[in-house]
This record gives structure tokens, C-alpha cells and sequence, in this order.
């Protein structure tokens, strides 16, 4: 790879034309994929380790967001000396499809009109993301990756991975992860979607100004599932925000209603409500073992695949149920598997949080790769 | 009877080592840190996998290059097909389990074979401290006292090839340890510490 091939550095885009075909049987016509990587590919070009990034994240998992300027987003994880390290590996990381940071999404212009696509963009799926990676990694050529490793929804195209692609997947690593969405998280989805579709700025999805209203709500809703109720408590319990007695009004008296709201307000400023709709939509249509009449391992079979799975004691969006049903499945499929529940408080932000036994996991099963 | 690595194994896992075939289909069922299954790998090709109940030693495991599960053999083993190992290692785990007799069903149901070792209660240290000294015998091979010991379902090697016969299975070698030496089968039940069995349907 020559130093200055203009494919490899941080925040670059890429127009892939031609016919895109979807799960759904709709196609799109040519996509954008925004996209950074890191470290070097070596000659052989078996280092590449792809990361694909949960809900509202996106391809900046190492370099900075040229919108916001903040850091990576996964610091604990991937970088000099930690597990996943540019001095080693070669880092590949893309914006989802129907997402809202450089890759087609509703937001994008539709060719055959000239205007965004907004509610007619097609619905997308998992597997459709990971058709657009794969096409990204075509365009790359690296035909084989060490690892995919993802967190989260990042997790279930990680899983989708081996399954989509199951000779160009040596490894994957799945994080707080499933392999379906469960009827309580397409029930918290859901509440989000109405929420943004039920503020009047939203008209039907062809705001020239984002519903922020709606679209911070769903923030706050998700945002409650990523944490835990031994997380909220110690670190908010019923503390009031700068009074010192409750308003008897509708203010933010506490201080978690004050996190909150701010953690909705910031969101809105970096993200899509079209796209939030797609992104879980694709995310509550995800179920590994459907096309198998449920049987999860017949997903898996003759998978040649090496696979660790982590979860969190305090998660309840990805309890460690869903993550043993896939252990149990790859079990049964008798592909080598690893799973490790780690202790934390985090809820499922634990995956992004610093957990050294997870780095010490994840460290130890990719070099038994390399 | 040695392994490389070994200095690093307990005697039982020596002796385990080196009866495991090479090459074969292995699985380690309360792995720890996995010190086992990495000499039967890096010493006779084995391809391993493991069981482990603490999150500490799944990760150390892990880090070693081996496939672990984080896991409890008396709730989890269900979870693997029949005949999916040609081999299922539980060592010095039998007697800590909830359901010996369950756990011991279903090894011999996912694997071909069964290496189990375990501490003999039968011991004359253990007879003795009961027979003199009227307490819960604490020895090099059962350290805690009573009421912290995980050893909740302690026998002898008398009482393990009952149950081995109850359920039908066929006992292709059986070794007895006291200390790292050998003990012929005759006096075993009194002078080992240790028994190692390797079993089939």
C-alpha cells in the first residue's frame, strides 16, 4: 500500500455507482459511504480489523469528528498499545448505510428527483449495512479481515458478519450485543419513533428543520436503556439540580431530568430523526436464526469462524441471556467460541467505558489470530 | 508421563496430558486459567475448548489464545450436542458440583470419553482425622475447612466406581496418585489422595 493512497486516512468518502440491492428487494441506485482507517496494511493484507459502530455513533472511531471535534468514540478499545492498535492492525471503520454521516441515508439526495430522500428511502436492514461494508472492503481490496469487532448493534453486524460472509470472516467480536432484537428493545425503539413522528416539525419525515423536539425524547428513552438503575442511582439518586427544594413545577428539580434534557439537546445537534427512524427500524427487523425457522445454530454451520462474545452483568438492553443463546448456538454449531460476562455497573455503555477485563479479552483473542 | 510444562501442571493434569490422545477433540470443563488446555495444545496439537466459572480466569484463558466459555458445568453442559468432543476433562471439579451424578451423565453424553480426577475422601488422613480427631479433615488435597470449602459432594474412590457402574459407563484406566507418585489399585482407596479415571458409555 503506497503511503499517500488517497483510500486510506481519516474522514474520507467514497461514491460506489452501480445498482445497490437491498434485503427488502428495493434497490438504491449508487451509494456514498463515509469512512476513515487507521494503521497500515501490511502486505499480505491480513490485518485488516473492521469496526462497525453502534446506533448514533459513526465512522470516527479513531480519528476526530470533523462536526464536533471530539475524539474517537471507542478510546478504551482502539489505539496505540490497546488492544485493537494501528501499530498492528489496519482499522476500517464506515458510517452505516441509512446513516447520517457521510453514508446514503435518508438524508442524501435521491438521483432519480434531485431531493433528499427523506421517508422514501427504502427500508434497510443489518445485513444490508454489512453489504455496504463488504462493497467498501471490495473497493479497499481486502478480501479477508482478521476481525470484525463491534458493540451494541455494531455487535450484531459483527455477528452478521460471519454469517454474511463467512470466508472473508476469520474472527468476530461481539460486544453487549444479540443475535435478534428483543420484543422489549423494538418496544423502546418504537416509543422513540413515535416520538419524533408525533412532533408537527417532523411532517412526515420532509422537515427542512429537524423535529428536535421529538428527536430528544427518543434520545432521553434510549438513553435511560444504555445506563442501569444501580448506574442512575449512584450517580444521580434523587439529587436536585442547583436548589435546594423542589420547585413544585415541571422543571428539571433533578439532577438525572437535567442530564437528560441535555443529553437529548446535544443529540439533536449531531443526528438524523430520519435516519434514527431507518437505523432502529433495520436493527428491530435483525433476527439471526429467522431464515432457520429459529434455530440459531443452523446460522452457523460449518462456520470456520473464531468468535468471543462479551456482555455486562448490569446491561438489560443486551443481558447476558442474548449473548449465551449465541454462545449455545455456536456451541452447537461447534465453532470455537469464547464468552465472558464481565462485572460492571455501566448498564450497556459498559462496552465503551474502560473495562480492562474486556481489553485483556479481546487483546488475548485477536493476537491468537495474527 | 510428562508433558512440557508440566513443572507448571498439578500432578492430576500431568497425568491427564499425557493420556489425552493427540489431536483430539478436548473439553476442559472448569478450565481455570486454562494451563491445561494450552500444553495439550502447544505439546500434542489438541483442539481444546473450556468451561470456567470465574470471569477472571475466562479472560486469562482467553489472553492465552484458548476458546473459554464463561460458565457453570452444573447448569451449562446442556447447552453442548451429543458427541461433540472426543474427550470431556473435568478435574477436581466432581465434588464442588451441585449434581455429580447429573454432571457426570452429561460429560459422557457430549463426549466420546471422560477424564475425571478428584480428591479421594477415602484417604487415611481424612479416615484419620475423623477416626482421632473427630473433625472435618483439612489435607493437601481438601486445604479448607469445612465451612468454606466449595467441596460440597466429597467420595472415595469406592463410592466413584459405584456410581461410574450405576450408570453403566466402563472404566478404561484408572490412576491413583498420592502426592506425584503412583499407588497401585489394591490400596488405592486408603493411600491415594487423588484418583484419575477415564471412562466410556
Amino acid at each position: 500500500m503506497s503511503a499517500d493512497d488517497q483510500r486510506f486516512g481519516f474522514d474520507r468518502h467514497i461514491h460506489l455507482p452501480g445498482r445497490f440491492e437491498l434485503v427488502s428487494g428495493a434497490a438504491l441506485d449508487g451509494i456514498e459511504i463515509g469512512y476513515e482507517t487507521s494503521g497500515k496494511l501490511n502486505a499480505e493484507r491480513t490485518n485488516a480489523v473492521l469496526i462497525c459502530h453502534a446506533l448514533t455513533m459513526n465512522q470516527h472511531v479513531s480519528g476526530p469528528d470533523p462536526r464536533t471535534g471530539k475524539p474517537g468514540w471507542w478510546p478504551k478499545l482502539v489505539g496505540p498499545g490497546l488492544p485493537i492498535d494501528p501499530a498492528r492492525h489496519f482499522i476500517v471503520c464506515a458510517n452505516v448505510l441509512g446513516g447520517c454521516s457521510g453514508t446514503t441515508g435518508p438524508t442524501s439526495i435521491d438521483p432519480a428527483t434531485g431531493t433528499p430522500y427523506a421517508m422514501t428511502f427504502p427500508v434497510i436492514t443489518i445485513r444490508d449495512m454489512v453489504h455496504a461494508q463488504a462493497a467498501l472492503l471490495d473497493f479497499l481490496e481486502i478480501s479477508q479481515l482478521l476481525a470484525v469487532v463491534g458493540g451494541s448493534i455494531g455487535g450484531m453486524q459483527a455477528l452478521d458478519w460471519a454469517v454474511a460472509y463467512p470466508d472473508r470472516t476469520r474472527a468476530v467480536v461481539a460486544v453487549a450485543t444479540a443475535a435478534r432484537q428483543s420484543a422489549q428493545n423494538i418496544a423502546f425503539h418504537e416509543v422513540g419513533r413515535q416520538a419524533i413522528m408525533a412532533d408537527p416539525a417532523w411532517v412526515a419525515g420532509s422537515y427542512e428543520t429537524s423535529p428536535t423536539a421529538g428527536l430528544a425524547v427518543a434520545r432521553m428513552a434510549a438513553h435511560i436503556t444504555y445506563l442501569s438503575q444501580e448506574g442512575l442511582t449512584a450517580k444521580f439518586g434523587r439529587r436536585l439540580q442547583d436548589r435546594d427544594r423542589v420547585s413544585f413545577g415541571f422543571d428539571a428539580d433533578f439532577q438525572v431530568e437535567s442530564y437528560l434534557r441535555h443529553q437529548g439537546l446535544t443529540f439533536v445537534e449531531r443526528f438524523d430523526a430520519n435516519s434514527y427512524l431507518y437505523i432502529t427500524r433495520a436493527t428491530d427487523y435483525f433476527d439471526l436464526a429467522a431464515p432457520h425457522d429459529g434455530r440459531l445454530a443452523d446460522a452457523f454451520t460449518q462456520t470456520k469462524t473464531r468468535f468471543a462474545l462479551i456482555s455486562f452483568t448490569s446491561d438489560w438492553l443486551y443481558p447476558t441471556a442474548e449473548a449465551r443463546r449465541v454462545v449455545r448456538a455456536l456451541n452447537a454449531a461447534g465453532a470455537a467460541v469464547s464468552f465472558v460476562e464481565i462485572e460492571s455497573p455501566h448498564g450497556h455503555d459498559a462496552f465503551l467505558l474502560d473495562a480492562p477485563e474486556m481489553n485483556r479479552v479481546v487483546d488475548g483473542f485477536l493476537r491468537a489470530g495474527e | 508421563m510428562t508433558v512440557a510444562h508440566s513443572a507448571a501442571l498439578r500432578a492430576d493434569l500431568v497425568v491427564i496430558a499425557a493420556i489425552v490422545p493427540a489431536g483430539a477433540r478436548v473439553l476442559d470443563v472448569g478450565c481455570g486459567d486454562g494451563a491445561l488446555l494450552t500444553a495439550l495444545r502447544d505439546t500434542k496439537g489438541v483442539d481444546g475448548r473450556g468451561i470456567e466459572l470465574s470471569s477472571s480466569n475466562v479472560a486469562a484463558a482467553v489472553a492465552r489464545g484458548l476458546s473459554v466459555v464463561q460458565g457453570d458445568a452444573d447448569t451449562d453442559l446442556g447447552d453442548y450436542p451429543s458427541d461433540a468432543f472426543d474427550m470431556v476433562i473435568l478435574s477436581d471439579a466432581l465434588q464442588a458440583m451441585r449434581a455429580p451424578d447429573m454432571v457426570l451423565a452429561e460429560l459422557l453424553r457430549i463426549g466420546r470419553t471422560a477424564l475425571i480426577s478428584f480428591p479421594n475422601f477415602g484417604h487415611w488422613r481424612v479416615r484419620l482425622s475423623l477416626l482421632l480427631g473427630g473433625r472435618m479433615p483439612m489435607t493437601a488435597t481438601l486445604p479448607v475447612p469445612w465451612y468454606a470449602t466449595p467441596n460440597i459432594h466429597l467420595c472415595t474412590i469406592a463410592d466413584f466406581r459405584m456410581l461410574a457402574a450405576a450408570q453403566g459407563l466402563t472404566v478404561e484406566r484408572a490412576i491413583f496418585l498420592a502426592g506425584d507418585d503412583a499407588v497401585g489399585g489394591g490400596s488405592a482407596n486408603w493411600r491415594a489422595d487423588r484418583a484419575i479415571f477415564l471412562l466410556r458409555r
